[in-house]
């Protein structure tokens, strides 16, 4: 009953942040909104006992994606008013589209015909259970390789971020390394022979 | 109790804003971005939820695959937008017409 009580509260908090993110004039509310999604869909996968997943969510979502989010938003010198100028001419387009998708899927719930007991709820786990071991168990044994891809995936993303944001400026004073450590004795000085003078006596 | 039909409907309801949203906001490249991941999130809640009810794990592996490719999608994503911002100084999907023709 608490169970419940506690899904339907925060998946009233989701459903109203997942407005705000949609409809927020300014970026910066919907990507914080969009951290308020985040935060609540975890406590939801927590109540439904995934609990490794809902973990990783707040890591890796609020902490890394939605921070690079909020640091964009920040740094790009967005005119909003210009990007809202259309916002209430494509409303209700959206607003069909959104109840019709809605209807059909939950359609399709009602006639419960998905070859599961929907209303006794999931079968409960063993004492001891923890879903992190098991998912770690199943993640490097029969999804080795597919992890590995998914590292290697990762590594892509990384190299083309850099190499798509990385710029060279034109015209600055900096050191170029490689010409620095290939100079030799003989470009910087000039060995001259010359004659002693003799004493001075 | 909560039951299949709750967290699918849940699903349903963020899939449907999301997708929304991409109509509502077709000028703002960011906001199509973070629309994106809301879509993403719902189809997570699918999985989970199966993963949960059919007493698999498989579900699960997904979704950390599913986490591991929007979160190589979003920082290209960004990557891109914010070349394309130091481009053409604005971030409007009407803009970007330069493949038209």
């Amino acid at each position: 009953m608490l169970v419940t009580l506690l899904f339907y509260g925060f998946a009233t908090i989701l459903v109203a942040a997942g407005i705000g993110v949609i409809t927020a004039r300014n970026p910066v509310h919907a990507a914080l909104s969009l951290v308020l999604c985040f935060c609540t869909s975890a406590v939801i996968w927590l109540l439904i006992e995934a609990e490794f997943l809902a973990i990783v969510l707040v890591l890796v979502y609020v902490g890394a994606v939605m921070v690079l989010f909020l640091f964009v938003v920040m740094m790009l010198d967005i005119k909003v008013e210009e990007l809202r100028r259309g916002f209430t001419r494509h409303a209700w387009l959206g607003w069909i589209v959104t109840v019709t998708v809605i209807a059909e899927i939950v359609g399709v719930l009602v006639q419960r015909r998905l070859g599961l007991d929907v209303t006794r709820g999931a079968a409960p786990l063993p004492a001891g259970y923890s879903n992190a071991t098991e998912l770690g168990t199943i993640l490097f044994t029969r999804y080795a390789y597919a992890i590995e891809i998914a590292a290697m995936l990762l590594l892509v993303a990384i190299i083309a971020a850099i190499s798509l944001t990385l710029r060279q400026r034109r015209g600055l004073k900096t050191q170029d390394i490689s010409a620095q450590v290939a100079v030799r004795a003989s470009d910087r000085l000039r060995m001259v022979k010359m004659k002693s003078g003799g004493t001075q006596s | 109790m909560i039951t299949l039909g709750h967290m699918l409907t849940l699903s349903a309801i963020l899939f449907a804003l999301s997708v929304a949203g991409i109509f509502i906001n077709r000028r703002n490249v960011l906001l199509l971005l973070m629309c994106i991941e809301l879509l993403l999130l719902s189809a997570n809640f699918n999985f989970v939820a199966f993963a949960r009810y059919l007493g698999q794990l498989d579900g699960q592996v997904f979704v950390f695959f599913i986490l591991t490719v929007a979160a190589a999608e979003s920082a290209i994503g960004l990557a891109i937008l914010v070349v394309l911002f130091r481009e053409r100084r604005s971030i409007n999907v009407e803009d970007l017409n330069t493949l038209r023709g």
